[in-house]
């Protein structure tokens, strides 16, 4: 067969390092980077959790934690939001699960540029550790909210506005450096390093949801990193870029003619497609887990990899949205809802293949397919009320309301957690060789769905009532009902619970390494390169020493006449199915 | 494959000839990937440049910004310093583009010589930007001073920043050069070199045309862009 002759042209010689050190700690191995990513990530994530946890109890239950003071609550708001956004879902869902399987998947042995990757991971441990750092420098962390709006973000006022915002602003930079030595890598390994029949189209939807959103956070972090730039100077070096001539306690401050509109822009230019940048990856992750799960072939392949394609073009140019009330022209609003509106297109249609892949298809209820379930209705009621916050008049008075903190926690905090659920519960049998505990799992699951409708759902309400976000307490105003203090008080229990469950999760991660039942070899019958490595866990090099051939796309599931229900991608046309017509049922996607 | 047939293919259809499939797609030479790499390095910094030069030509219409050019008292009223240093950088990217010409010819030797060259230039332009800084705050217009000079000694800054950052590889290879090693190795990082450097230059180009315009100009910039 003449496949085995070109199947391996790249004969690099591949060092195997042999110390610890070598191996894990300065290690080179895409694996070995991505657990370093996961394990980072999982940690900080920890911490913006149990900083959500001391909100919470502050808004449940006023004046009766005096650990938490005004300032403190702002200061937990800030770090809450910037870690989860940042530094836990990017770094997870790129440097985690993007360097794990972009190699694996594209069939190659490491990514393009492995010491550049391995910068990488050391920069984003870095960054953490100077965000971290904030927690203990005078003043304490900044509490400008994620956002960082100046000019309240460098007024005396705003908690930690001395050394906290320097080492907020030194973290992004640094995490920026870090994404972009990673960024570089998935994207020129994914054009690059693909292996033979691994055409574009072939690729699992994983990979092009991880490419996209790639290829969007390159483009989009230099918007941080120029308002971090611009308000660093503002801030040490007294320029005016976004610092407007104003007197603050009572003294004019010695800036002059800047705007903090400009800052608001380049900060939402870089802050809408990181919404993305966090789904894309999601997306691309839960389709794979859905029609491996349901033994049915993807719905619709092309039209789904065109809409990512799209999605991440428009995402670039409906950033306005986030600032309908800033006093913006009206036409420029008409714009910016009109481009909004456009984009749930794309996604509407990804969410109904989702749907239809289920269909009549062969579904087994294993956890990660629960988390992937669940993530299409969580998705599709934050993905809703995205629609009422899109429309500027509706925007207006819902602005800056509980209505906002319960979309965007629907549509990308519970969603993409679930699907990063759904993924390690699909993807740790590969890593460690070992299954999770499935009945931890399905507590785990149950918990974590019904726990995030009862702290989220009813905080939709709270906006209808004009619930101001970023309040450390509602106080007795007159046209809040005692029902939002009852409200809020249950939505802090069901948290406290929802935190709580957490551990059971991590707790299985842990005692399965040693414990679960042995994975074997491709335990869930999945067709993608990744499970079909000579070695489970896979060993370094990947592959032992043979690249392996793509014959067919990633969703050969339940091909009519063959032996098996599922045909892994390296497996030749032929030789698994008796005869195929090329017209059978399973090529449905034919109708796109 | 043009990039339309690519993204057309329909993937769950068996194609007759599945062996020239898997003989036309394949993984490519690191050389390969180094310069897709670089090309998407350079879209980045294009990006981070645009959005500068995006809120610089918003602020220009700001009351209180004073440009730095336009009347016959402004410092870039008279431009003959900028025109030099441009010399400085242009010389270097020629230099270092001879090196690569040389390179590709096997004459190691009038490489090397070219490529310190480039180096000096380019060290040359670094000294002279900061020279024009010096000149620039010792008349009074300070980074802080007004929103215009910010914007300047922002640009120029993290220019020189690129170009600093690029002489590190420039060094490298040079290095490489001088030490004899695997010659098609040495003319792609050269290659990679020249690239960025003539890519610095046309940068440079665009910044001193921007910074030297004079408040007309930027409104009717302003106003051709829809930031006015
Ligand atoms: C159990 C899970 C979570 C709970 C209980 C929780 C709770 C909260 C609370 C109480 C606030 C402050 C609201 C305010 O005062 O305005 C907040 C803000 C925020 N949360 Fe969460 N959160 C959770 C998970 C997440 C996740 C997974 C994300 C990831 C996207 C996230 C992103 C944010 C952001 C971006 C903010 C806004 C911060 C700001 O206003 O500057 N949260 N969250
Ligand atoms: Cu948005």
């Amino acid at each position: 067969m003449t496949h085995v002759a070109i199947a391996d042209q790249e004969e690099e010689t591949h060092h195997h390092p042999t110390s610890f050190v070598a191996k894990y700690v300065w290690s080179q191995d895409h694996k070995v980077i991505a657990v370093q990513y996961s394990i980072i990530a999982i940690f900080v994530g920890v911490v913006a959790l149990i900083l959500s946890g001391f909100m919470r109890l502050q808004l449940g239950f006023p004046d009766t934690f005096s650990c938490i003071n005004p300032n403190t609550y702002l200061q937990f708001m800030t770090m809450h939001g910037m870690i989860m956004v940042i530094y836990l879902l990017t770094a997870l869902l790129l440097g985690g699960f993007g360097n794990y399987l972009i190699p694996l998947m594209v069939g190659t042995r490491d990514m393009v540029f492995p010491y550049l990757n391995m910068l990488s991971v050391w920069f984003y441990f870095v960054s953490v550790l100077v965000l971290l750092a904030s927690f203990f420098v005078s003043g304490g962390p900044t509490g400008a909210g994620w956002t960082l709006y100046p000019p309240q973000t460098i007024l005396p006022g705003t908690p930690g506005n001395e050394w906290g915002i320097i080492l907020m602003i030194a973290s992004l930079a640094i995490f920026i450096v870090a994404f972009t030595m990673g960024g570089l890598n998935y994207v020129t390994t994914i054009l690059q390093a693909r292996t033979h029949g691994m055409t574009l189209m072939r690729m699992p939807l994983t990979l092009w949801g991880i490419f996209i959103a790639s290829m969007m956070g390159l483009l989009a972090f230099p918007a941080l990193l120029v308002s971090a730039i611009m308000m660093a100077l503002d801030l040490l070096a007294g320029t005016s870029f976004f610092m407007p001539t104003l007197v603050s306690l009572g003294d004019s401050v010695d800036h002059e003619g800047g705007s903090p509109l400009l800052f608001q822009h380049l900060f939402w230019f870089f802050g809408h497609p990181e919404v993305y940048i966090v789904a894309l990856p999601a997306f691309g992750m839960v389709s794979d887990v859905l029609a491996t799960h349901a033994r049915k072939n993807i719905f619709g392949y092309r039209m789904m990899v065109w809409a990512l394609v799209i999605i991440g073009a428009l995402s670039f140019a409906v950033w306005a949205h986030h600032m309908f009330v800033s006093g913006m022209n009206l036409i420029f609003g008409f714009f910016f809802a009109t481009t909004t509106l456009i984009i749930a297109v794309p996604t509407a249609i990804k969410v109904y293949n989702w749907v239809l892949t289920l269909w009549q298809g062969n579904i087994k209820l294993t956890p990660p397919m629960l988390f992937a379930i669940g993530f299409v209705f969580t998705f599709t009621h934050g993905g809703l009320s995205g629609l009422f916050l899109g429309n500027v008049i509706v925007d207006v008075p819902l602005a800056d309301t509980y209505f906002v903190v319960a979309h965007f926690h629907m549509v990308m905090g519970v969603s993409t957690v679930m699907v990063l659920f759904a993924a390690i519960y699909h993807w740790y049998p590969l890593v460690t060789g070992r299954m999770l505990h499935e009945g931890m799992a399905r507590l785990h699951f149950w918990m974590t769905f019904l726990g995030a409708y009862a702290v989220f759902l009813p905080m939709h309400y709270l906006g209808f009532l004009g619930v101001p976000r970023r309040y450390f307490a509602m106080g007795d105003t007159a046209f809040m009902p005692e029902s939002a203090h009852t409200l809020n008080a249950s939505i802090s229990i069901f948290a406290l619970v929802l935190m709580l469950i957490q551990t059971v999760f991590i707790f299985n991660l842990i005692w399965s390494l040693k414990r679960g039942p042995k994975a074997g070899h491709n335990p869930w019958g999945a067709t993608s390169l990744e499970w079909q490595t000579p070695q489970v866990p896979p060993g370094h090099g990947n592959w032992g020493d043979k690249l392996p051939v793509v014959h067919r796309w990633a969703y050969d599931f339940s091909v009519p006449n063959a032996k098996e229900d599922c045909i892994p991608q390296n497996v030749p046309k032929g030789a698994d199915e008796t005869h195929h017509d090329g017209s059978g049922e399973h090529s449905e996607g034919k109708t796109v | 494959m043009n990039i339309f047939q690519k993204l057309t293919e329909k993937p769950w259809e068996p194609s007759s000839d599945a062996m020239a499939a898997a003989v036309a797609t394949g993984p490519t030479s690191q050389i390969d990937a180094r310069k897709l790499m670089l090309n998407i390095f350079l879209a980045i910094v294009s990006v981070l440049f645009l959005l500068i030069f995006a809120t610089f030509i918003t602020h220009s219409q700001y009351p209180g910004f004073e440009s730095l050019a336009g009347e016959p008292w402004k410092p870039f009223a008279d431009t003959t310093n900028l025109w030099l240093n441009t010399l400085w950088l242009t010389l270097s990217s020629v230099a270092m583009h001879t090196g690569l010409v040389k390179a590709r010819r096997g004459i190691s030797g009038h490489a090397l010589i070219a490529m310190v060259l480039a180096i000096f230039f380019a060290v040359q332009f670094v000294l002279a930007q900061l020279w024009l800084w010096r000149d620039l705050s010792g008349m009074g217009y300070t980074l802080p001073s007004n929103p215009a000079n910010s914007y300047f000694y922002l640009m120029t800054g993290v220019h020189a920043l690129h170009l600093i950052g690029g002489l590190v590889v420039v060094l490298r290879s040079t290095f490489l050069l001088w030490r004899g090693g695997a010659l098609e190795r040495i003319q792609n990082s050269l290659k990679l070199c020249a690239t960025y450097w003539h890519y610095l230059l046309g940068l440079w180009l665009v910044l001193f045309f921007l910074l030297t315009r004079s408040p007309e100009t930027y409104r009717a910039i302003a106003i051709a862009c829809g930031l006015g």
